[in-house]
């Protein structure tokens, strides 16, 4: 038979010292009267010495844990500059503390803690106390809080549940464990259930702490309570602890102190329908989801790092960085004289307007299939804000819209901002797997789609009831699940609606999620319209301009500046697939002055250009401004551009999902800036320049240091090299549910960082070299990848090119990959062409590149087919020029 | 074969004698004659020490001739050594069986007993300063290097026999490292020049005649250094002993190119046909370790064609982090691979036809 050992100093990451037991008197019911029992428990009281702390916190672990799970929180808290006393038991039946051969229910659990509570001292605490649980712990740490209600300042949570309705919506992982003939054999004759835990972490535990992980467990005798606490589980009304359940679910809707939850979203179990449940429960609480994380989300991420600047926020700090970031935002702002004008207001100061506000191309791309007034979408979007009202919709509902760009989506979407639903926006662009990741982070209540959007949504579980964009046969909606169908929806004369909130959520967009998961980007009402207003005025758009709005999101703000829009045919999943017939035809159709267009389009645009008739050609020539954001556009089909539309000035702003724009700069200042970075105008050079703000954008760089971290004193200083930092007001209001990630991006009060790297130079034009991310730390110092990039693509050959380091970090070597005009194979470049790359890249750059690979495509975003996912190439290339095998996915 | 410096010796390429001399064994290689001119042009009265004629009389002016000496002689020889050691102040000891097969028991004798033999009468002839030439190798346990420090010697891991001899010589030296006895380490890695016998030719020689085939491709990131450099980072250490003696530092180009690339380029500064076959590292492994053993009880004339060490040596990457050496050396390399290549242009042209 297995032994059980006792060894404290075995553990890893535990600090001896740590380990304590303690005599309890137990008033459990099921317990005689007078029963004493021994707990095991963590606490660094000891360890802090005579440090002061600020308060303590409570860990209660889940089944079939122990208190070892909390090891990194008790190791960050006595570090931390602002220590806390972290007290973390081991539940009774469970780890280290007795084994008593009862069968213990919630409320007996409950009990225990309080019994814990009062036997070392917390019940009599001065300071803070704060919870923090996991798994069933999560129930039980909130009934005790429920009970002390008077002691407890703050909560954390991490995957938990504190309310099942049903066995049958009990994740199906659970339901296994609790049928009858499996229940006693998985959890406590075998160590199964144990096992299947600890299986859950992400890239699998380390030997030595699965070992003490399953330390405590050894014996069948030992694993007992894990059999009980799955049997405790109350899954439904006719179970013992329901009622209880119930109890401490109702109670903590009143529990009103700042909460923090931290949630691994890949959990099976405690999957995202329980965050959401407590999230509804507890509203104020902040929330990160870790989208790489599973149940035991403690040993997938750091959760203690956060969890520490959590509570020096809310219980050190006098404000956290949230207040901080909003009122030094709204001081910065201050000179600022625009007024708030909500997004819907030109439309409907425009209701009786009959002159065209959009048109949708169709057919073979020279038709128009829908106009509609000013004074029809207007109507159309009282129709269908009524209608939504009536289905339910509540203000703050989140709403995702499916639909292609047009005027179906354009009257969608301001009725969404008249009644003060949440749009999200979460484009095709993501592919089927990123979007459906991307909407389960986002939880809509509803989702607007096309019936191929439902279809999807119905067979991949997109979250949201179902409402079909198009008219559909009655049959047809049931069948995928809809509620309704907006071509139902009821005329109606003006609908009046009180206004929203100019500081309410707004909308939900998604970045590209070229590296990782996609970011749901939040905006408020007051930021969205600040977007136009940046849009308005540094571009001079005046109402009545007629507008080719091949690019979302600028594309939806036509009705919103006043302008005529409208859609070209394309396939919208594809830019690459504008051609230019259709592009002129558009404009040619409401006689456009300004056309908005992604680069990947202008490519597509440029190579089917031949193909224009006169008529098209001059209705390009009438275009005055063309706007093109997403990517860097090389200089070569800037010039094709230029030739197509010869009276147009061509900008590319640059900006971010978080930011749209942030600067701007047109063709002309482009050539320019080259002709300076050439006679050495300090800082011109080393990167793609991007311009001067836009309207209401401030920018600083946050200076790097010797380990590649922007660290310095952000400056607008020539030269200097740094993460981008942007402050406007059309900059995002937070990331959704990304508390950790907000946090870094709001360092700076006031300010977004934005990932990005660059510098200014002499004249005030910024330059960008490249991510944080793809600074290279080498033995030559801290290098950008973007100017050795443009240098490589100058040599003749050379299609594209990523640089990219191999190596450990600040010994790292630069290594260029690139994509070949002739077809090359995959794998070395030609010695020749290594030696002519590696030779102009040095003298224009003094970057030393020590190979040059070869892919028959680089790997890049769905989205844009522009952003070059570095990390991939990075790790592919360190594998190949290790000597390895290596495939680029 | 006549002996030949990389650098012209006219008369006033040498500085004023010095009253300082330095004892370099194994100067009829490479490195160790290069070395030994540059003390000379350096001022240094310079003795050498190896079995066979190193030839630097016929090289130098008339002026110069006598501040150089000669003893002839194997170093695990105490007798040998004891003669060398007269009226010097230090030692670079380079001397070594180089090679990439053989039996053990002639690596010990030339490696380490050679290498115990020059410390200990060294100490007893009170000499203060020792520069041990040593190999990446001594640390290196097979897999791949990459941005590697400078790693303790690991004898019970190195590869092969000249590695494992050489990492307890290091061993050795550097235990014996004191205030009135200096010892630096120095490890160049992958020397490689004009009229280099060991590597360039070899690879030259081989890739000509078709027999140089590329491991999984050859595309593993490898430093090398080009001679100069690394004779300029040898008699930089000898006088930058206070700076880094007690502990190895890895010299090289910082420059590391794939495997592919460099042999692409030394076969086509000779004028010969690039290695273009690529045969899978593993099967290269295996034949290497069966002909090792084939050539230890038979040995061939040149050295075996492939070994198991050379295989390791082209097929994975190894490159080292070069700061602490280069700052602790006060010394950066002059000469880039591409200079190398050059000059490897220039020395061959003519000399190898297709």
């Amino acid at each position: 038979m297995a032994t059980v050992t006792f060894d404290p100093a075995t553990w890893p990451g535990v600090d001896p010292l740590w380990s304590k037991t303690l005599e309890v008197a137990s008033t459990a019911p099921v317990e005689k009267a007078g029963t004493t029992r021994t707990w095991h428990y963590l606490d660094n009281i000891d360890a802090l010495g005579s440090r002061d702390y600020v308060g303590t916190v409570f860990c209660v672990h889940g089944n079939p844990t122990w208190s070892y799970l909390w090891r990194s929180v008790l190791s960050a808290a006595t570090q931390a500059e602002h220590p806390w006393r972290v007290i973390a038991v081991d539940q009774i039946d469970m780890g280290f503390s007795e084994r008593t051969g009862t069968v213990r229910s919630l409320a007996d659990r409950v009990r225990d803690l309080s019994d814990f509570s009062a036997a070392v001292g917390l019940n009599s605490t001065d300071k803070p106390v704060v919870t923090m649980a996991h798994d069933w712990g999560g129930l039980i740490s909130l009934g005790w809080a429920l009970e002390h209600r008077e002691l407890v300042n703050g909560v954390m949570l991490t995957n938990t549940g504190v309310f099942h309705d049903h066995r049958e919506n009990l994740p199906s992982a659970l339901r296994l464990a609790l049928a009858p003939k499996v229940h006693p054999v998985a959890t406590s004759k075998t160590t199964a259930f144990l096992d299947v835990t600890l299986g859950l972490v992400q890239g699998g535990l380390d030997s030595d702490i699965r070992a003490t992980y399953r330390a405590p467990y050894k014996t069948e005798e030992r694993r007992a309570a894990i059999q009980n606490f799955v049997g405790d589980i109350p899954f439904g009304p006719e179970t013992a602890s329901h009622p209880h359940m119930v109890r401490i679910a109702e109670g903590i809707k009143e529990l009103n102190v700042p909460a923090f939850f931290q949630w691994g979203t890949k959990d099976p179990v405690f999957q995202r329908k329980y965050m959401m449940d407590l999230m509804r429960r507890m509203p104020q609480a902040q929330v990160h989801r870790y989208e790489n994380a599973s149940h035991l989300v403690a040993e997938d991420e750091d959760i203690a790092t956060p969890a520490l600047n959590w509570l020096t926020q809310n219980f050190v700090n006098e404000k956290t960085a949230r207040q901080l970031h909003t009122e030094e935002r709204a001081r910065l702002h201050q000179g600022l004289t625009t007024e708030y004008s909500p997004m819907i207001a030109e439309l409907f100061s425009r209701s009786n307007d009959s002159s065209l506000a959009v048109i949708d191309m169709g057919g073979d791309g020279s038709s128009a299939v829908a106009r509609l007034s000013w004074a029809d979408l207007a109507a159309e979007v009282n129709r269908i804000a009524y209608g939504l009202t009536q289905l339910g919709v509540k203000r703050g509902d989140r709403i995702n819209l499916m639909v292609p760009p047009g005027s179906k989506l354009t009257a969608l979407l301001y009725a969404c901002l008249k009644i003060g639903a949440v749009i999200v926006v979460a484009d095709t662009g993501l592919g089927a797997k990123g979007l459906t990741r991307a909407l389960k982070g986002a939880q809509p209540d509803y989702i607007v789609g096309i019936k191929t959007a439902l279809v999807a949504a119905k067979t991949l579980g997109w979250p949201g009831k179902r409402i079909s964009a198009d008219k559909l046969p009655a049959p047809a909606l049931k069948a995928l699940g809809a509620i309704a169908s907006v071509t139902d929806f009821a005329p109606t004369a003006m609908f009046e609606i009180e206004q929203v909130d100019p500081d309410a959520d707004a909308a939900v967009l998604y970045t590209s999620g070229s590296t990782g998961p996609a970011k749901g980007v939040v905006y408020t009402h007051r930021q969205m319209a600040g977007m136009r207003d940046t849009i308005k005025n540094t571009y001079s758009l005046t109402a009545g301009t007629g507008l080719v709005a091949g690019f979302a999101p600028f594309a939806l703000l036509g009705p919103a500046l006043g302008c005529t829009s409208v859609t070209p045919k394309m396939d919208v999943t594809k830019p690459k697939t504008l051609s230019a017939s259709a592009l002129a035809s558009a404009a040619h159709a409401i006689q456009a002055t300004a056309i908005f267009a992604s680069p990947a389009a202008l490519v597509n645009v440029v190579a089917t250009s031949s193909n224009l008739n006169k008529e098209q050609r001059s209705a390009l020539k009438n275009i005055d401004l063309l706007l093109s954001a997403g990517a860097p556009i090389p200089m070569p089909l800037l010039e094709k551009v230029s030739a197509i539309l010869p009276n147009a000035s061509l900008h590319t702003p640059y900006g971010m999902t978080e930011a749209l724009p942030v600067t701007d700069v047109d063709f002309q200042s482009i050539r320019e800036a080259q002709q300076d970075a050439e006679t050495s105008v300090p800082g011109a050079g080393n990167g793609v320049c991007v311009g001067t703000p836009v309207y209401g954008a401030q920018i600083l760089v946050a200076p790097l240091d010797s380990r590649g971290e922007a660290t310095g004193t952000p400056t607008t200083e020539a030269g200097i090299t740094g993460e981008i930092m942007v402050s406007a007001p059309h900059v995002k209001d937070r990331y959704d549910t990304l508390w950790v990630t907000e946090e870094v991006s709001i360092q700076n009060p006031g300010w977004h960082r934005t990932g990005d790297i660059g510098h200014f130079d002499a004249s005030g034009r910024l330059w960008v070299e490249g991510r944080l991310t793809h600074v290279m730390v080498t033995s030559a110092g801290v290098l950008t990848p973007v100017a050795a990039e443009l240098a490589t693509e100058e040599v003749e050959g050379v299609k594209r090119a990523a640089v990219v380091s191999v190596g450990p970090v600040s010994v790292a070597t630069p290594v260029a990959v690139i994509e070949t005009v002739e077809k090359t194979k995959a794998g070395q470049a030609p010695f020749g062409l290594t030696q002519r790359i590696r030779q102009h890249v040095l003298s224009t750059t003094g970057i030393e590149l020590s190979a040059v690979l070869v892919v028959d495509e680089h790997p890049t975003d769905v989205r844009h087919n522009s952003k070059i996912d570095r990390p991939a190439l990075a790790q592919w290339a360190e594998k190949t020029l290790t000597g390895k095998k290596a495939k680029l996915k | 074969m006549t002996a030949f410096s990389q650098h012209p010796l006219s008369e006033n390429s040498f500085a004023k004698e010095r009253n300082e001399r330095v004892l370099v064994t194994g100067a009829s290689g490479m490195l160790g004659r290069e070395v030994a001119l540059k003390l000379l042009r350096d001022g240094y009265q310079v003795r050498v020490l190896q079995r066979s004629d190193a030839q630097l009389e016929s090289l130098l002016p008339a002026s110069v001739v006598s501040r150089v000496s000669q003893v002839r002689g194997s170093v695990s020889d105490a007798a040998t050594v004891d003669s060398a050691m007269q009226d010097v102040d230090g030692i670079i000891h380079i001397a070594a069986k180089v090679s990439v097969s053989g039996a053990w028991d002639d690596y010990v004798e030339a490696n380490i007993v050679g290498t115990r033999t020059v410390i200990e009468t060294a100490k007893q002839h009170g000499v203060k300063k020792f520069i041990y030439v040593s190999s990446p190798s001594v640390a290196h346990a097979g897999s791949s290097l990459v941005g590697e420090g400078n790693t303790a010697a690991s004898p019970e891991h190195a590869r092969g026999n000249y590695a494992r001899s050489k990492a307890y010589a290091e061993q050795l030296a550097l235990e014996s490292d004191a205030a009135d006895f200096r010892v630096g380490v120095l490890r160049p890695h992958l020397i490689w020049g004009p009229g280099d016998t060991q590597l360039v030719e070899r690879l030259i020689e081989r890739s000509a005649a078709g027999r140089l085939p590329l491991l999984d491709g050859g595309t593993g990131l490898i430093d090398t250094v080009y001679i100069d450099n690394a004779v300029d980072a040898v008699v930089a250490g000898y006088e930058r002993i206070e700076h880094i003696h007690g502990q190895p530092l890895v010299v090289t180009n910082g420059q590391p190119r794939t495997v592919a690339e460099l042999l692409t380029g030394f076969a086509e500064a000779a004028g010969v046909q690039a290695p273009s076959k690529s045969i899978p590292a593993k099967l290269a492994y295996a034949a290497g370790k069966v002909i090792e053993k084939a050539w230890e009880i038979k040995p061939g004339e040149d050295e075996p064609p492939m070994t198991a060490f050379l295989a390791e040596q082209l097929s994975t990457a190894h490159w080292f982090d070069q700061r602490k050496t280069r700052e602790l050396l006060n010394w950066t390399p002059g000469v880039s691979i591409e200079e190398g290549y050059e000059r490897l242009r220039q020395f061959y042209t003519g000399r190898y036809t297709r």
